[in-house]
């Protein structure tokens, strides 16, 4: 049972990874590859805070979220002047930036030693130290991301995302600021991946920078092509295979390294076959 | 029914309208005029220092042989391109360049030749994309078709495609994407429409519609500016016509004065 509430509470998170970047990729067209870069900031602001500086869980959260804010906006500005393939190589360079500041600012992120003694969250004296308790809250959260992409995707902000998505030229001329579109969406989204972040720090009270490599934000764009682009379903959905997947290779009783390089495989052979056969993903409602 | 025979067959509704308009027109007031505008590409000038006025409520044709800057001067107009020179006057006041956002506040729509959609959004959310709130604090607010239901209907029965209401732009057909094109323009409810080639690949039904859609704009007085090369239909429907040649104006004045110049009939119609 406790394996399966800790398989739930991994599904949370990533269902909130794979939310917030379909906001970015499925929803507006952004071939971002920078979530890996959101996730670490959200993840080492709250083991940071808690663990020296005396935080509580949700304070620390939310200033991992804001640091998000501030530097997706930023970001956002530059990456903005970008399209297709070259908005994907600058984001992926940011993501780069950030693992290699996480691996290198040993004073403040410990290098690769990481950080331990993570702690979890409380409410009102009530502290979500159990799996249980800690996969309800969870779940929460991926309730209100749902909730947030339907909003967004029924909204005239949604639709004026997705139309540039497809002709940003267009959709300009039909009198939307498509930059401030773009930049708006992509901060909100690396605000919600820093929420996973925090979540994802609590629950492991470990990390180290590996969790947070470039290779993390393929991953997570793995989840929502598998998923469907543009779908809050698919990308819960995707977020599920992602997880059951290589999950289920524990069972064949693989040795260890190559159940890890067998995963790798499996993620590059479901991303090579959707985007040949299945360009929108399961669910997805745009095809790229 | 060959086109020819829906021109024979059309009556363009209160073109004695376009007289008292002209007479306007000739006292000053333009809809929207380009001073000494220049635009080169490779050291060749498509537009070449023109300085043109589109007559305000009255159906102008613009029309030119291929190359003569007629796509080149509509792209200027409405900032898809940015001029080397001149300056466009619009609401009273002389622009070098027009940002393309703008247009929304100008009160321009415009078709393009090729039909520009968003192909993968359905018939009706390519006609709120034009209208609906863009503003971006007020439009993630926006929730609801409501406050455009009753235009969207219109629009609906006007293109007479209220069948194809929930398919995908990429799922039409190509006439039905010209009307979707021009049932967008309509949702903005502009002032200025710039039509290029709206009746290109379409079916006489809808060519039918596409007259009448212009019959209507015709009473409301707005400006109708139409990009065609069939010379029977600008004859018909323009009020007013100019030619292009070479990115300089060649002839403007009423269709019948216009298409029996010498000069008009050299460049463009190779007599």
């Amino acid at each position: 049972m406790e394996y399966l509430i800790n398989i739930g509470i991994l599904f949370c998170i990533y269902a909130m990874l794979a939310l917030s970047l379909n906001m970015v990729v499925g929803l507006s067209g952004l071939i971002s590859l920078a979530h890996a870069a959101f996730y670490g900031i959200g993840a080492y602001a709250v083991a940071i805070l808690m663990t020296s500086h005396g935080f509580s869980f949700w304070s620390a959260m939310l200033v991992g979220v804001l640091l998000n804010g501030i530097t997706a906006f930023l970001v956002g500005k530059i990456l903005s002047k970008f399209k297709g393939d070259y908005y994907a190589i600058v984001s992926a360079g940011l993501s780069v930036i950030v693992f290699s500041v996480l691996l290198n600012f040993k004073t403040l992120t410990k290098g690769p030693l990481g950080i331990y003694g993570i702690g979890k969250p409380s409410i009102l004296g009530f502290s979500f130290y159990s799996s249980g308790s800690f996969l309800m809250l969870a779940l929460v959260f991926v309730a209100l991301f749902y909730a947030l992409f339907v909003l967004i995707d029924r909204s005239s902000f949604g639709r004026a995302l997705k139309g540039l998505r497809e002709d940003e030229e267009l959709t300009v001329f039909l009198g939307y600021k498509t930059d401030k579109y773009k930049s708006v969406i992509f901060t909100l989204s690396a605000m919600m991946a820093g929420v996973a972040g925090s979540f994802f720090a609590s629950y492991i009270a470990f990390i180290d920078p590996t969790s947070f490599q470039l290779a993390e934000g393929i991953f997570f764009f793995t989840m929502i092509t598998v998923g469907g682009l543009s779908s809050a379903f698919g990308s819960i959905v995707g977020a599920a295979i992602l997880l059951i997947l290589p999950e289920s290779l524990r069972f064949l009783g693989l040795p260890y390294e190559t159940a890890a390089q067998l995963q790798q495989l499996i993620y590059g052979a479901l991303l090579v076959l959707m985007m040949a056969f299945r360009p929108q993903g399961l669910f997805g409602k745009f095809r790229v | 029914m060959a086109l020819k025979e829906i021109l024979e067959k059309y009556k363009p509704l209160d073109k004695g309208l376009a007289k008292e308009r002209m007479d306007v027109f000739q006292e000053g007031l333009d809809a929207v005029s380009t001073i000494h505008l220049t635009k080169s590409f490779m050291g060749i000038k498509a537009v070449n220092d023109l300085s043109i006025s589109f007559p305000k409520g009255l159906v102008t044709g613009l029309i030119g042989p291929n190359g003569s800057g007629k796509s080149t001067l509509i792209n200027l107009l409405t900032g898809l391109l940015v001029p080397d020179a001149g300056s466009i006057v619009m609401a009273n006041r002389a622009y070098p360049f027009i940002k393309p956002y703008k247009l929304r506040k100008f009160k321009i729509a415009r078709t393009f030749q090729d039909g520009r959609l968003v192909e993968q959004l359905s018939f009706e959310d390519n006609l709120l994309l034009g209208v609906a709130q863009n503003r971006i604090e007020k439009s993630f607010l926006e929730q609801s078709i409501k406050p455009y239901q009753k235009k969207l209907e219109g629009i609906l029965v006007k293109t007479g495609l209220k069948d194809h209401r929930h398919k995908k732009a990429e799922d039409l057909s190509y006439g039905q994407r010209k009307l979707l094109e021009i049932g967008r323009a309509l949702m903005q409810e502009a002032d200025i429409y710039i039509f290029d080639e709206p009746f290109t690949g379409l079916s006489p039904k809808m060519v039918e519609e596409v007259l009448s859609i212009i019959d209507i704009l015709r009473i409301e007085a707005k400006t109708v500016i139409l990009i065609e090369h069939n010379m029977s239909l600008i004859e018909k429907l323009s009020d007013y016509v100019i030619v292009l040649d070479h990115g300089t104006l060649l002839a403007s004045g009423a269709p019948k004065d216009v298409l029996k110049n010498k000069q008009v009939q050299e460049a463009y119609l190779g007599v």
